[in-house]
């Protein structure tokens, strides 16, 4: 049985500083120092008890001789009021988005993410020295062969066998940049030349190297293996995605979601369910990507070969057939039925005209700018200018991000995204997280993915685990908080047999 | 959704309806686009081969 699909996306911004020292770790802490100074008192981050090295594919953690664990050294790391977590990864200021029931709201909450990004950015340039600037980008390489990720989450049903899961998203991951890639100007694939490739439909397809891995800075695989659940292991995998790229249109996020969401409960439903298959997954994707006029022929499992639309036209048939059987439950009925409408209409534009899907497909509003930049100056392909564009396309400067003027469809309102900087989701243990730190910023020691660490002064401290993401909901926890005037009632009232 | 209404060539003289191939435009206008270069003009980093060099990443996840 498919279980709900409890999602969100955690994004690695590129980080610049010109005019000044360019330190991209004590400029990621500045960033974030800057928007938690002037908004909330930091909330501290446990790194405690999971494993990043245990992979799904074994039940027991590697030797730890075996090879280095990437254990992450984070100077900044907060967790806010909409249950977000924003801090400092690899050089990189992360925003994870909370858990969110509903591809749709990833959305809402990843926009959200997006203008605190851009309020952190107006609170640092206060703080930096006269004619320094700090860019901030939503993207994924610096065209040098540097790459940092927006990763997607899924919670799946842990009895369905790892292999099941593998079979269900290969293909998908490897065909789904038709309508999810952010385009890049170059080529960043080992041994090519820059130049080797116009324009591409993928960011980040030139950087995967395994089919299935535990690894994400180095030899990264379509299918990460790591299992870190953060909730209880016996019920849940939580399905970690790096192969994706980081959108800007509003649509295509919905869709990277919606769709895998929807794929991932198909085969949770019915695990013998037979998915389209790839002869070298690691081999496609980046054929794909080189290609936007979409013809690039793929090999399917069987030898035949296919476009990555074909595939794709596949993968919306099981979907929708999927939704027909259920009613779409685990993802959400309407996100379901809006998801199958936007990828329907999506295929049917990319095979006919795809500049007719440019206010929904981020490679393509790129493109049609780039293209049409060239044209107007008599620029060559890989000109500065158009590699400038490529790149401003993500600025996250108000002034000068090049996404927003695109027309670019929108499926969150101003309201919804205002409100969620501040609030977290209703619908998940994320409600919990995020109105604890804004009630009792004090009393809060830690908050995990996972629990609450209370400090209420002289007791010792007092963890309130959250081992479910469909608990801590405002219909189950709304009251409590409503009735504690203080986090020592809530920890009490919590303790007590019905909650 | 753009109407589409297919052409039938008849091979024959026979009495096929010869229905044009209308294919509503859904691109963005022409106009909005050389706006949007004009403003790419103003807004676009300056040295843009300067600004392409200097921008580096370290490797993240």
């Amino acid at each position: 049985m498919a279980v709900p699909k409890v999602c969100g996306i955690e994004t690695e911004y590129g980080i610049l500083v010109r005019g000044a020292e360019n330190n991209p770790v004590t400029a990621s802490a500045l960033l974030i120092n800057a928007y938690t100074g002037a908004v909330e008192d930091q909330v501290a981050f446990d790194l405690i008890a999971e494993d990043p090295r245990r992979d799904a594919r074994s039940p027991d953690p590697l030797d730890p001789y075996e090879f280095d664990p990437e254990l992450e050294y984070v100077p900044v790391n907060a967790v806010l009021t909409n249950g977000a977590r924003y801090y400092v990864d690899h050089a990189h200021p992360e925003m994870s988005t909370p858990e969110v029931r509903s591809p749709l709201e990833a959305v809402i909450w990843d926009r959200a993410g997006e203008e605190i990004i851009r309020e952190s950015i107006d609170a640092a340039q206060r703080l930096v020295p006269d004619g320094a600037e700090l860019l901030i980008h939503k993207n994924n390489s610096d065209g040098k062969g540097n790459s940092y990720g927006c990763h997607e989450n899924y919670l799946v049903d842990r009895s369905l066998p790892f292999g099941k899961v593998i079979s269900a998203v290969m293909a998908h991951f490897v065909t789904r940049q038709i309508f999810a890639g952010s385009g890049k100007v170059g080529c960043e694939f080992p041994g090519m030349s820059s130049d080797a490739v116009d324009y591409q439909i993928s960011q980040r397809a030139d950087f995967f190297e395994e089919e299935v891995g535990l690894e994400t800075t180095v030899r990264r695989p379509i299918v990460n293996t790591r299992d870190e659940p953060h909730c209880d292991a016996s019920r849940y995998r939580r399905l970690h995605v790096i192969a994706g790229d980081a959108n800007m249109c509003e649509v295509a996020t919905f869709l990277k979601v919606a769709s895998t969401a929807m794929l991932l409960s198909a085969v949770e439903d019915n695990p013998d369910l037979e998915m389209p298959a790839l002869a070298n997954p690691v081999r496609a994707i980046t054929q794909v990507s080189h290609d936007p006029s979409l013809a690039a022929a793929i090999q399917a499992f069987d030898g035949t070969t296919i476009r990555a639309i074909d595939v794709q036209w596949q993968l919306f048939d099981i979907a929708r057939t999927w939704f027909e059987q259920t009613g779409g439950e685990a993802v959400g009925e309407s996100d379901c039925a809006l998801a199958l409408s936007h990828w329907e209409r999506i295929l049917t534009g990319l095979e006919h005209d795809p500049l007719t899907v440019a206010d929904s497909v981020d490679w393509i509003a790129k493109h049609r700018l780039i293209s049409a930049y060239a044209e107007r100056h008599q620029l060559k392909p890989g000109a500065a200018a158009l590699r400038a564009i490529d790149l401003q396309y993500h600025d996250m400067r108000r002034q000068k991000g090049l996404a927003s003027r695109c027309g670019l469809m929108t499926l969150a309102t101003d309201e919804q995204v205002r409100k969620a900087i501040t609030s977290p989701p209703d619908t998940t243990r994320a409600f919990f997280r995020g109105r604890c730190i804004e009630r009792f910023p004090d009393e809060v020691l830690a908050a995990n993915w996972d629990s609450m660490v209370f400090d209420l002064g002289a007791d010792p401290l007092r963890r309130v685990p959250m081992d479910d993401p469909l608990r801590g909901t405002a219909e189950l926890v709304a009251n409590v908080l409503a009735n504690s005037a203080t986090a020592r009632e809530l920890v009490a009232a919590l303790a007590e047999p019905n909650e | 959704m753009p109407d589409r209404i297919q052409r039938k060539m008849p091979e024959r003289q026979s009495e096929e309806t010869i229905e044009s191939e209308v294919v509503e435009s859904d691109r963005p206008a022409t106009d909005d686009l050389d706006d949007l270069l004009d403003e790419i003009d103003e807004i676009l980093e300056e040295n843009a081969e300067d600004f392409v060099r200097s921008y580096v990443q370290k490797g993240g996840e």
